[in-house]
């Protein structure tokens, strides 16, 4: 519960919204009474209720005016609890939202969709207060994991900025013996790098996944000029384009707010990456260096869950001892394909070791999944 | 056993095969208070012969084998003859017969028989059978290239399209659809078998489980992520929309399809274990609905109205930006619908001990490059949902209208 209140960076705030007022399965209206009816008009928000107890209300608001209007539900401060836009005259819409808190709120309709509306007071009773936040040692969680994202994004900017010369230069040798290394970096932090809509397309796309009219740019676009087609008139430009977009992206994910939700997160949508990119030799069509994204991809969920480490221990010592193993045989299975400081191409995998890749992940994905209802609790 | 007919035999049980099957996936929800009474001998047959083909509005039935192929002959009358037995034999098998008469048992000893026998103790259950021709049939071999319609073009690249050759395209398609999977099997294999020397089977599919409902008289049913599909489709009932929207008129192209519609076939594969793995939060996010109830997010009830203008604390939307039912929705699109009549499917496991199952969408549509396109352009290039999914075959095939008593399939383009 204290979860709720901390404040998510992005994607994660709207999950735990829905979170709350999902979770029961089947939703109950007010008070077993149906929906409270709200009549909109020009001039007047009838609601029908004034109080209700805490927990999923749902609003059913008529407009019987002849403005477009919306409907609000504030907790104090006007902090929006829920709303209902764009509703025309003659139209009923829904809204169930969660209120888990008693105390007092304000209901508006707004004709016309401006001003402050007409407002009117409505008392939620009952309901569980919410336990005051920052619990100390999740904080500590998410303190130590960005201080890992710091670190592994200063590498890759250093990196970056290495790999980008050698393409400027012509070097090819020495840029394709740089472009494994460097990825490990962003392969590690990468849940992080996603939270930034257009960079992580921009610096991470594969070639299959472009939309229609998107540029080719970033790590793959040079893997294929490397490659594949050779270094292309403006490999150059694409090499300078990466550098400012890793620069941009490393100062954004040195600032980012993260909460203990989306270190579990993280550390489980990594091994996904594993599962359904790496293991199937997509990710690096042109190098076949998979196995180097993998191993980041495993180096960056371990960090996450290590620094989640002493609340699952506190809360579930079962569920790390089982992760611990599966890490463990993940690697095992990882090391047996070193060659050199790096690993062996994804294309001197045979299908049975392939199998086996696939197999060990899942073993560890299935417990990791696990880690964020740990971390909610 | 002479002139064995299916209907006559076994009409009466047939009728409780079909409850049990739709039971079975509706959990004795609409579909069975609705059968119920009706459980005669003949509420399993679709009629074949209409204005439009059968198996585009025929409420949804549970299973599915659907087959493309490419045609090897080049001779237009051999073609056309095919067409011609595939109707006479369609006629047949919808209506609960074998593909001929005395076919699986009744004839000579020392020939093989003309019906291959696997359904002779099924009932119709509900068959139907709907062909559709690729643009590639309307290249230079019949004398069709003139009569391709604009909207009958390759579909383009979508984003994250990962298509596999040989299970994509085709020269013509058959969808058979029936309340009992043999029953549909055997349809396929004994039109493929009538084919034998003109056609050969491209690739095939065989789905269980309809994904989507197309009937109001239907229970929604879940598709393999466990969550309802198909609440918001287009239903048989919803007349003046399938004119809008399914149904090619006169005046949209040549007059040959009027009557017709569109089919776009597409594999999806899903993650399902990734899936698994996902939180019921997330899950719900990236459908929009709940997974209980089905209900959009900030509603109450599976059929209450998605309202994409509801927002939760802060204002933020209930359903997310890049939530799949808003992508796809109607709003969203301009007004775009589509008729879905998908199912899912499971081919066993991929090798790497993970199931190599999905969806097979299936969609009829008036213009695929006013409604189909721009909805899937949408969906690949921002749904939640293409971090779980994986189109791995495509298809477009233009559905020709229904046949009279005499007709034939394709009458309206050869004739």
């Amino acid at each position: 519960m204290t979860l709720r209140k901390t404040p998510f960076a992005i994607a994660g705030s709207a999950a735990l919204l829905v979170l709350s007022a999902c979770s029961g399965g089947d939703q109950k209206t007010a008070a077993d009474g149906g929906p409270i009816t709200v009549e909109a008009t020009d001039t007047g928000c009838a609601v029908s209720t004034t109080t209700a107890n805490a927990g999923n209300l749902t609003f059913e608001v008529t407009n019987k005016g002849t403005k477009v209007t919306e409907f609000y539900l504030y907790a104090e401060g006007d902090r929006i609890m829920g709303e209902v836009e764009n509703i025309a005259p003659g139209l009923t819409r829904k809204l169930t939202i969660e209120v888990p808190d008693a105390g007092t709120y304000q209901t508006a309709c707004k004709p016309g969709m401006t001003g402050d509306g007409i407002r009117a007071a409505f008392t939620v009773t009952g309901g569980a207060t919410r336990q005051a936040d920052a619990n100390t040692k999740l904080a500590d969680a998410t303190r130590s994991y960005s201080t890992y994202v710091a670190s592994q994004s200063d590498a890759l900017l250093t990196e970056t900025r290495k790999f980008a010369d050698a393409v400027k230069s012509g070097n090819v040798e020495d840029a394709k013996a740089r472009y494994a290394p460097t990825r490990v970096y962003y392969e590690r932090i990468e849940p992080v790098a996603e939270k930034f809509g257009d960079l992580d397309p921009a610096i991470d796309v594969r070639e299959a996944d472009l939309e229609e009219g998107q540029q080719f740019t970033g790590f793959h676009r040079l893997e294929k000029d490397l490659w594949s087609t050779g270094l292309q008139a403006d490999s150059a430009q694409i090499a300078d384009k990466l550098v400012a977009d890793v620069t941009t992206l490393v100062a954004q994910a040195k600032a980012i707010q993260l909460s203990a939700l989306d270190l579990a997160n993280g550390a489980k949508g990594l091994l996904d990456e594993v599962a359904t990119g790496k293991i199937t030799g997509e990710e690096e069509t042109f190098s076949h260096t998979d196995l180097w994204d993998f191993q980041a991809n495993l180096d960056g969920s371990e960090a996450a869950i290590q620094a989640l480490r002493p609340v699952l221990q506190e809360r579930d010592p079962q569920l790390v001892s089982q992760v611990d193993t599966e890490f463990k045989n993940v690697q095992t299975l990882l090391d047996a394909e070193r060659a050199g400081d790096g690993f062996k191409y994804y294309t001197e995998l045979t299908q049975e070791q392939v199998r086996q890749f696939a197999s060990a992940v899942d073993a560890l994905s299935e417990p990791l999944s696990k880690v964020a209802e740990v971390v909610a609790q | 056993m002479t002139q064995v007919s299916r209907r006559r035999l076994f009409g009466i049980t047939g009728a409780g095969v079909v409850l049990a099957g739709a039971g079975a996936a509706a959990g004795a929800g609409i579909d069975h208070a609705l059968s119920a009474p009706e459980a005669s001998a003949t509420t399993d047959i679709v009629p074949f012969h209409g204005e439009h083909q059968a198996g585009i509005v025929t409420p949804a039935q549970e299973h599915l084998h659907f087959a493309a192929l490419d045609v090897t002959t080049k001779d237009r009358a051999k073609l056309i003859s095919l067409l011609r037995k595939w109707t006479d034999a369609a006629r047949r098998m919808t209506g609960g017969h074998e593909v001929v008469a005395n076919g699986a048992v009744g004839g000579a000893g020392a020939a093989p028989p003309g019906d291959t026998g696997e359904a002779l103790d099924l009932p119709a259950a509900s068959l139907t059978l709907t062909i559709g021709f690729g643009p590639s049939l309307f290249d230079d071999r019949f004398g069709l290239a003139g009569k391709r319609p604009e909207a009958l073009a390759e579909l383009p690249a979508f984003p994250k399209d990962n298509l596999d050759p040989a299970r994509s395209g085709g020269d013509l398609c058959i969808q058979a659809c029936a309340n009992d999977p043999q029953v549909a099997v055997h349809a396929v294999r004994n039109l493929v078998r009538i084919g034998f020397g003109t056609t050969e089977v491209r690739w095939s599919q065989l789905g269980f489980g309809r994904s989507a409902s197309t009937s109001r008289t239907q229970v929604t049913p879940r598709n393999l992520f466990g969550f309802k599909d198909g609440t918001n489709n287009l239903k048989a009932e919803d007349t003046d929309a399938l004119a809008q929207h399914v149904w090619v008129a006169p005046g949209d192209g040549p007059d040959w399809l009027a009557g017709g519609s569109y089919l776009v076939a597409r594999r999806i594969r899903m993650h399902i274990e990734t899936w698994d793995r996902t939180s019921l939060d997330e899950q719900e996010q990236v459908v929009g609905r709940t997974k209980g109830t089905g209900a959009p997010l900030g509603q109450a009830a599976e059929f209450d109205p998605v309202d994409l203008h509801v927002g939760g604390a802060g204002g933020r939307p209930l359903i997310p930006a890049d939530a799949h039912i808003r992508l796809a929705s109607a709003e969203n699109l301009n007004g775009v619908r589509i008729l879905r009549r998908g199912y899912n499917f499971v081919d066993g496991s991929d090798g790497l001990g993970h199931l190599e199952a999905g969806l097979f969408f299936l969609c009829f549509n008036r213009d695929p490059r006013t409604q189909f396109v721009p909805m899937q352009k949408a969906l690949s290039a921002k749904d939640a949902m293409m971090e779980y999914i994986e189109h791995t075959g495509s298809a477009l095939f233009a559905v020709p209208p229904g046949v009279n008593e005499t007709g034939y399939w394709g009458e309206t383009l050869f004739g």
